[in-house]
């Protein structure tokens, strides 16, 4: 993208304008997955009389609180068709969005603690080659090989007993993730509104036409609900139930320190993950607060839990300093997949219930989304994700590669 | 961490409850009479809001018993405390305000 101002950078890379009066789709959210809606109804779908409405600023939600990871080392075939799709969208964004936020394949390790652990460890790699995904079992000594950090020792609480390891899987710098959509999106003519909450809906029957927001009301041809945490709160409003539920998820990051740690290392079994950032933070994340929670915030004690796993696992973190905590607030759905479709209400979409785990479905939520907008109808990567899976009784349980650490 | 008073034990930690969720979900009377969609509704479907809710928690490292909380999920701060027998408190959406209707708080 050429740069007016050559040798410098511009002070904002994308417009900050005033809403219009109408869109052909206005898109509620503006994190990752409501950018990148809009990024694939421009670029996919040809739709650029559109907007985003964020309540806040662009990215301040969970995009700016996540722990990064992307894989798609998923069970089941639904699962690892989304999911693997978003991975090799990550392959080629770099260079499509001509940004460079730091996509790193530095691979995931999940952990196995217990012989259950093992055998479904070992079902899972087997399940993500039958569906083209990068998987493979690793002993105790290989996953020693991979992260010389890990403790493998048998004289540990819960010893490690071996590993999947995705290869393909790894790490992105989040908050450039979120510029370099705005950036394309704005380029293409989408308005990103900032600071305008959608306070209501504006339906003609049982089909939306807009909504009311805190700078006026906008019509809109369709309306697509990306507000992960608060999207109960959204479904109120529209006056329909999501399965869903909000909790706190905490994560944290250590002081400053030189590479020691080369993949990413995550543990079901003890709640924790980890890896380091480019700028040498260890990034931790664990699982959810048990309380329904819109705080933004959590309990010490669970920080304290996920401490004392990850000293175990990484005894070489034994003097690191925390530098801060902090939590996002996740839409929990009961078999651990997202909700993404039509809803019982006309032209109105939901993306929703992702729980812990949106972030490395960014692109391919976005891609999905957009095509259900556009047409009306789910795309095949959404169809098995829709919101009558809770009627006909055919979840994605998705527990077991999910778990806490998603 | 949250502390919430246990109608039988007091004020304990967080740490020593386990979270229920939504409280006054009751089983259908006549399960065999129910659609799909009413399945589905009291199976997986539980109201989630920003503010008051009313909810389940279990004294489990202490008295080992059921009762019920109302919370604001936007502050934590809990509000009420009942015992399953007694009927929810009425409270207002401004916060902290209580109208104990069944007595014990």
């Amino acid at each position: 993208m050429s740069n007016p101002f050559p040798g410098e950078h511009p002070e904002w890379l994308w417009r900050d304008p005033d809403p219009k009066s109408s869109y052909d789709a206005v898109i509620i959210g503006g994190g990752g997955h409501g950018l990148a809606t809009a990024y694939y109804l421009a670029k996919n779908h040809g739709m650029t009389n559109i907007a985003i409405v964020e309540k806040g600023w662009l990215a301040g939600g969970n995009m700016a609180r996540n722990t990064t990871i992307i894989r798609s080392n998923y069970l089941w075939d639904e699962s690892a068709a989304i999911y693997e799709h978003a991975l090799k969208l990550w392959e080629e964004l770099p260079e499509e969005l001509d940004y460079d936020f730091l996509f790193s394949q530095r691979g995931v390790l999940n952990l196995a603690h217990s012989l259950g652990d093992v055998r479904d460890s070992v079902r899972r790699v087997e399940a993500n080659r039958l569906n083209g995904v990068d998987a493979e079992w690793l002993t105790p000594e290989e996953v020693q090989k991979v992260c010389p950090i890990v403790n493998i020792s048998e004289d540990v609480r819960y010893p490690v007993l071996g590993a999947t390891f995705q290869p393909r899987a790894g790490i992105a710098k989040h908050d450039h993730v979120a510029w370099a959509f705005a950036r394309a999106c704005d380029a293409m003519g989408v308005d990103i509104i900032q600071n305008c909450e959608v306070t209501g809906f504006i339906k003609d029957g049982n089909r939306v036409v807009g909504v009311e927001t805190t700078r006026g009301r906008i019509n809109a041809g369709a309306v697509g609900m990306v507000a992960a945490g608060h999207s109960s709160v959204l479904a109120d409003l529209a006056g329909f139930r999501l399965p869903v539920q909000s909790h706190p998820l905490q994560a944290l990051v250590s002081e400053l320190y030189e590479p020691v740690h080369p993949t990413v290392v995550m543990s079901n079994y003890v709640h924790v993950y980890v890896s380091q950032a480019h700028k040498g933070e260890l990034v931790m994340g664990a699982g959810v607060d048990q309380y329904n929670g819109y705080g933004q915030r959590g309990s010490f004690h669970v920080i304290e839990h996920q401490m004392a796993a990850a000293l175990e696992l990484f005894p070489i973190f034994g003097r690191a300093h925390l530098l801060r905590t902090w939590a996002g607030i996740v839409d929990v759905c009961p078999d651990a997949s997202p909700i993404m479709g039509p809803t019982p209400v006309e032209n109105l979409y939901v993306n929703a219930g992702w729980g812990t785990g949106g972030f490395k479905a960014t692109p391919a939520a976005g891609w999905a989304m957009a095509h259900t907008m556009a047409t009306g109808e789910a795309h095949e990567l959404n169809k098995p994700f829709g919101l009558e899976r809770f009627t006909t009784g055919h979840l994605i349980d998705e527990h077991g590669a999910a778990g806490v650490a998603h | 961490m949250l502390q919430i008073k246990c109608p039988w034990c007091g004020l304990r930690d967080e740490t020593e409850y386990k979270y229920g969720g939504q409280a006054h979900v009751a089983h259908p009377e006549d399960p065999a009479v129910l659609t799909d969609e009413e399945w589905a509704e009291y199976l997986f479907f539980r109201d989630n809001p920003k503010g008051p809710f009313a909810e389940r928690w279990v004294h489990g490292g202490g008295c080992r018993r059921w009762f019920n909380v109302v919370r604001d999920t936007r502050t934590y701060e809990v509000l009420a405390v009942y015992t399953n027998n007694e009927p929810r408190p009425e409270i207002s959406l401004a916060l902290g305000s209580v109208a104990a209707a069944g007595g014990t708080p």
